[in-house]
C-alpha cells in the first residue's frame, strides 16, 4: 500500500476503553437511581403501614377528624364495588376489541381502531373523570360508584383491547387453519379454539387493568365523590381507597395520616401481586406458545 | 507483509455446546486462506474466534490460543478491542452504518484511532475504495446515505471500511453468498489484488469460488450434532481439489454430501 | 391470516338448516366485534365531543384571554389559565430533563447486560414502578420525599447553581413546603419507566448486524452504541419522550400533592406553583353549576386531552419509524 500520512493525533486506545468503562459504570448508576425510589417507597409504605394494619383497620368506618381508631371499610368496599363493575364493563368490550382486531379486522377500520386503541392508554386519567362527569353525573344529578364505574372503563378498555390483541397474535396460525380445515364455522374457531388457547394471556390483560383501576384516583374523585360509610348502591356516591389515602394524606390529623399509610400498603400490595402475577403469567404463556 | 495467524488448540461454546473442538491451523501472512465445509460446520464461528468476535453472541465463549506473531489473542490480558484494531472483518450481510453517509461509512473505523485531517481523511477513502472496487461508482455519492446503495455496492463499501484501517488481517465471512455475479466477480478481484499486502481468511460455501481466489483451503466438517466440529485438512488449494489426503475432503469436494 | 380469512364461500352448495346457523354465527361474532371496535373510536370522538360542548363558553366569554390572564377568580366569575398552563410547563420540563438521562441510560443497560440473572429482576423491577399507583408516589412524596428535597436539595442547588448569573434566579428559596422541584422529580421518578420501556424496545429493534460491524472495526462498547445503536434509535428516543411528556402533563394527584398549589407565577422552582390537572382535581367538584367554572375547567380538560392525544399519536408514529428501520 501507498504510505499515508499518519493521524493529526492519535487517541489513545488506553482513553478510549477507560472512557468506555466509565459509561458502563454510568449505565450501571442510572439502574441504581432508578432502583432506589422503588425501594424507598416500598420500604416506607410497608414500615409506616403495617402496624395500622389490624381487624378495625378493615372493619371499621371512617374516624371523625380527631378521634383515634376507625378504619377503611368503607373505602375496601367502595373499590370493589367500583372496580368490580367497571372490570365487568370493560372485559367483554376489551376483549372484543382485540378479537376484532386480531381476527376480522382489516383495512382502514383496524388500522384507525388500533390507533385509537394505542393513543387512548395516554388519555390524561382527570380527563377520563370530567368527560364522565359532564356525562353521566350531571344527567344523574348524583356522583355514584357507577359512573366511578364508567370513568374506570374508559381507561381500562384500551388497556385490555392492546393486551389482548398482542396475546390473541401469539395464537399460532396452524391452530386456526387446522380448526378451519375442520370444517369449524370461524365463530366458533374463534371462540372455541383462539380464545381458549389464549385463556391466561387475557387473564393477564385483565390483571393489568384491574390494578390500575384499583390505584386510579382523579377519576374517582370527580365521579363516585366519596363517602364516610359503607354504600352498597352503585347509584349513590361511594368512598375508594386512593381517594381515602389522597384525603387523609393532606389532613392534619395524625390518626388519618396514618390511616393514608394503611391504606397504601393495602392498594400496593393488590397492584404489586397483580402486576407480578401478571408477569408470571405472561412469561408462562410466552414460553407455552413459543 | 504482515504476520499470519498460528491457531492453537482453539475451542468454541454455545453455552453448553460445544461447537468447535480443538482446532490447530496455520493461516499463512499475506496468502488468501479459504475455509470450505457444509453448512453447520463451525466455519463462520472458526472465523469469527480470530477477531474475538465470536464471544460478542449471546452465551458464546471460546478458549485456547491464536498467535498473531508473539501475541496470543486469548491470552488473559489481551483485549478483544486491541485484537480488532489489528484484524479486519467483512460480514456475510452487507452492513454499512445506514445512518452515515458513504464516506462516514468508509471512513468510520479511522476516526475511532485518532483525529485525521480532512485531505488525509479523503485520501485514504479514496484509496480503500479503489482497493474494494467501488471508488467508480461512488465518487460522486460520497454524502449520499450508505443504506441506499445496491446490496453488491453496500458489500464493497463494507470492505473498503475494513481495509480503511489497513488492517494485517482480513476476516471475510462469506462476503460475496448474498451477491449478483458481477459484484461477487468484482469482490474477488479485490481479493486477488490484495493478497501479498493483506492476510486474508475468507469463508465459503462456493468451492469453485475456493478454487479461484485461495493459496491454501482448509475443509471443516461436523460428523453429528453431538459431536464437535473439527478441522479435516488443510492444504495447498490446488492439491486439496486435486488429490485430497481425507476420505470426507474428497467426499464433499465431489459433490457425494453437503 | 389472509388466506384463512377468505375461506370460500359456499353459495352454491344446499342451504340445510345446519349450514345456515353457522353463516348466523358468523356475522354475529363478526358484527358484535366491529360495532365495539367502533364503539372505542366513537368513545374518543364522544370524549372530545362533551369536552368541547363543555368548553365552549369558557372559550367564547375569554377567547385567547383564557390563555393569557393570571386572573383565576371563581368569585367573580373571571379566568385565566395561565398559571395553571405555567406550572404544568414547568413541572413536566424538569421531569422530561431529569428522566431522560437516566431512562436512556437505564434502557441501554438492560440491552447491554447480557446475564439474564442480572437483566430480567432488573425488568420487572422497572416495571414494577410503573405499577405503583400515583396517590402512593404523592403519599410518600408528601411525607418523605419532599421533606428530604427541601432540607438537602434545595440548599444544595441554591449554593451551587444559584450562583451562577442567570440560574440563581430558578432557585431563590422561599418558606413553602411544596413547590415545583419536587413535583418535577416526583413526576420523573413516574415517568423513568414509561420512557425506559419504550426506548428499550426501539433500542432492541437496531440491527445486531451493525454493532457487530462497530465492534469489528474496534469500537468499544461506548463507541459501539454511539456509532450503532443511537443514531438508529434517535427518533424511537424522541418518541418515547413524547410519551412521557404526556404523561407527565396529565399527571394529577401526586403533582397535586406536591407543588404546594400556590398560585403565582414565580421563576424559582423552589416557589409553590399549580397545574392544570391539579385545578381540575381541586375545584371540579366544589364548581358551582351558576358560573362559567365548570366551563373553564372542562377547557382545561380539553387543552390537557388534546395535547396528551397530539403527543401519543406523534409518539407512536415515531416509535414506529425508528422500529421500521431495523427490520
Amino acid at each position: 500500500m501507498s504510505e499515508l500520512r499518519p493521524p493529526t493525533r492519535l487517541k489513545s486506545v488506553a482513553l478510549r476503553k477507560a472512557k468506555s468503562a466509565a459509561f458502563t459504570g454510568l449505565l450501571w448508576l442510572t439502574g441504581a437511581i432508578a432502583m432506589v425510589p422503588l425501594v424507598l417507597i416500598i420500604g416506607y409504605v410497608l414500615i409506616k403501614g403495617t402496624p395500622v394494619m389490624s381487624g378495625a383497620f378493615f372493619t371499621q368506618t371512617a374516624p371523625p377528624p380527631g378521634m383515634p381508631g376507625g378504619g377503611m371499610a368503607q373505602a375496601f368496599m367502595g373499590t370493589g364495588l367500583i372496580v368490580g363493575i367497571g372490570t365487568l364493563f370493560s372485559v367483554p368490550l376489551g376483549v372484543l376489541t382485540a378479537v376484532y382486531l386480531s381476527e376480522y379486522g382489516r383495512g382502514r377500520l383496524a388500522t384507525v381502531v388500533r390507533f385509537v386503541a394505542e393513543i387512548l392508554l395516554s388519555t390524561p386519567s382527570i380527563v377520563a373523570g370530567a368527560f364522565i362527569w359532564a356525562v353521566v353525573v350531571t344527567t344523574m344529578h348524583s356522583f355514584s360508584a357507577i359512573a366511578g364505574s364508567i370513568a374506570l372503563t374508559v381507561l381500562m378498555w384500551p388497556i385490555i383491547t392492546r393486551a389482548t390483541e398482542e396475546t390473541l397474535r401469539l395464537v399460532p396460525n396452524d391452530l386456526r387453519e387446522a380448526a378451519l380445515a375442520l370444517g369449524v364455522p370461524r365463530w366458533k374457531m374463534v371462540l372455541r379454539i383462539v380464545i381458549p388457547t389464549a385463556g391466561s394471556g387475557i387473564l393477564t390483560a385483565v390483571m393489568l387493568a384491574v390494578a390500575r383501576g384499583f390505584g386510579e384516583t382523579a377519576p374517582i374523585l370527580l365521579t363516585s365523590l366519596g363517602n364516610d360509610f359503607i354504600n352498597t348502591n352503585p347509584l349513590q356516591p361511594t368512598d375508594a381507597v386512593p381517594l381515602r389515602i389522597y384525603n387523609y394524606a393532606q389532613s392534619a390529623f395524625t390518626q388519618w395520616q396514618s390511616l393514608a399509610w394503611g391504606g397504601a400498603v393495602s392498594l400496593l400490595a393488590a397492584v404489586l401481586v397483580l402486576s407480578i402475577g401478571a408477569r408470571i403469567l405472561s412469561d408462562r404463556q410466552q414460553r407455552r406458545l413459543g | 507483509m504482515s504476520d499470519g495467524l498460528d491457531i492453537v488448540g482453539l475451542s468454541a461454546w454455545y453455552g453448553t455446546d460445544r461447537v468447535l473442538a480443538d482446532v490447530q491451523m496455520e493461516i499463512r501472512p499475506g496468502q488468501v486462506t479459504a475455509i470450505i465445509g457444509p453448512s453447520g460446520c463451525g466455519k463462520s464461528t472458526l472465523l469469527r474466534c480470530l477477531n474475538r468476535m465470536h464471544e460478542e453472541l449471546p452465551n458464546a465463549r471460546a478458549t485456547g490460543s491464536v498467535m498473531f506473531g508473539d501475541w496470543d489473542l486469548y491470552a488473559p490480558d489481551s483485549d478483544p478491542t486491541d485484537v480488532r484494531l489489528h484484524i479486519g472483518m467483512v460480514f456475510q450481510r452487507p452492513n454499512p452504518f445506514p445512518t452515515m453517509t458513504v464516506f462516514e461509512n468508509v471512513v468510520a473505523g479511522l476516526k475511532l484511532r485518532g483525529h485525521y485531517d480532512r485531505v488525509n481523511l479523503k485520501e485514504r477513502a479514496e484509496q480503500a475504495m479503489r482497493q474494494a472496487g467501488v471508488w467508480d461508482e461512488l465518487k460522486d455519492r460520497l454524502n449520499k446515505p450508505g443504506g441506499r446503495l445496491s446490496g453488491g455496492q453496500q458489500q464493497r463499501l463494507c470492505i473498503a471500511r475494513a481495509l480503511a484501517v489497513e488492517p494485517q488481517v482480513l476476516l471475510m465471512d462469506e462476503p460475496a453468498s448474498a451477491l449478483d455475479p458481477i459484484s461477487t466477480q468484482l469482490v474477488e478481484d479485490t481479493i486477488v489484488q490484495l493478497k501479498n499486502e493483506v492476510t486474508i481468511v475468507i469463508v465459503t460455501h462456493n468451492m469453485q469460488q475456493a478454487a479461484r481466489i485461495s493459496d491454501r483451503t482448509a475443509f471443516m466438517l461436523r460428523e453429528s450434532a453431538e459431536r464437535p466440529a473439527a478441522l479435516i485438512e488443510i492444504d495447498d488449494t490446488r492439491q486439496m481439489f486435486t488429490k485430497p489426503i481425507d476420505k470426507r475432503t474428497e467426499a464433499y469436494i465431489t459433490g457425494r454430501f453437503g | 391470516m389472509s388466506e384463512v380469512s377468505q375461506s370460500p364461500r359456499t353459495e352454491h352448495d344446499a342451504e340445510t338448516p345446519v349450514r345456515r346457523r353457522l353463516r348466523i354465527g358468523d356475522s354475529v361474532l363478526s358484527g358484535t366485534t366491529v360495532l365495539i371496535s367502533v364503539g372505542l373510536v366513537a368513545l374518543l370522538a364522544a370524549l372530545l365531543w362533551v369536552l368541547e360542548q363543555g368548553a365552549a363558553p369558557a372559550f367564547m366569554k375569554y377567547g385567547l384571554n383564557f390563555f393569557t390572564s393570571r386572573q383565576w377568580d371563581p368569585v367573580n366569575d373571571r379566568f385565566g389559565a395561565l398559571p395553571y398552563i405555567y406550572g404544568t410547563v414547568v413541572t413536566s420540563t424538569l421531569a422530561i430533563l431529569s428522566a431522560l438521562p437516566i431512562s436512556v441510560g437505564l434502557a441501554l443497560l438492560l440491552n447491554e447486560v447480557r446475564s439474564r440473572l442480572l437483566r430480567n429482576p432488573l425488568t420487572v423491577l422497572v416495571d414494577l414502578l410503573a405499577a405503583i399507583p400515583s396517590v402512593v408516589y404523592g403519599l410518600w412524596g408528601l411525607f418523605v420525599l419532599a421533606p428530604f428535597l427541601n432540607r438537602y436539595l434545595a440548599p444544595a442547588l441554591g449554593a451551587t447553581l444559584g450562583k451562577l448569573p442567570i440560574l440563581s434566579a430558578l432557585f431563590v428559596p422561599t418558606p413553602a413546603v411544596g413547590n415545583m422541584l419536587n413535583a418535577g422529580i416526583i413526576l420523573a421518578i413516574m415517568i423513568i419507566p414509561i420512557i425506559t420501556a419504550v426506548t428499550r424496545e426501539v433500542i432492541a429493534t437496531v440491527p445486531h448486524d451493525l454493532r457487530e460491524a462497530a465492534m469489528a472495526l474496534g469500537a468499544t462498547r461506548y463507541e459501539a452504541i454511539r456509532m450503532a445503536v443511537l443514531p438508529h434509535a434517535r427518533s424511537g428516543i424522541v418518541g418515547a419522550t413524547m410519551l412521557g411528556l404526556g404523561r407527565a402533563l396529565g399527571e394529577t394527584i401526586a403533582v397535586s400533592m406536591l407543588i404546594g398549589n400556590g398560585l403565582g407565577i414565580s421563576a424559582s422552582l423552589l416557589a409553590p406553583g399549580y397545574t392544570i390537572p391539579a385545578i381540575i382535581a381541586n375545584e371540579f367538584r366544589e364548581a358551582t353549576s351558576t358560573g362559567m367554572q365548570h366551563s373553564a375547567l372542562l377547557a382545561l380538560a380539553l387543552v390537557l386531552v388534546a395535547i396528551a392525544l397530539f403527543l401519543a399519536a406523534a409518539s407512536r408514529l415515531l416509535v414506529r419509524r425508528s422500529e421500521r428501520m431495523g427490520s
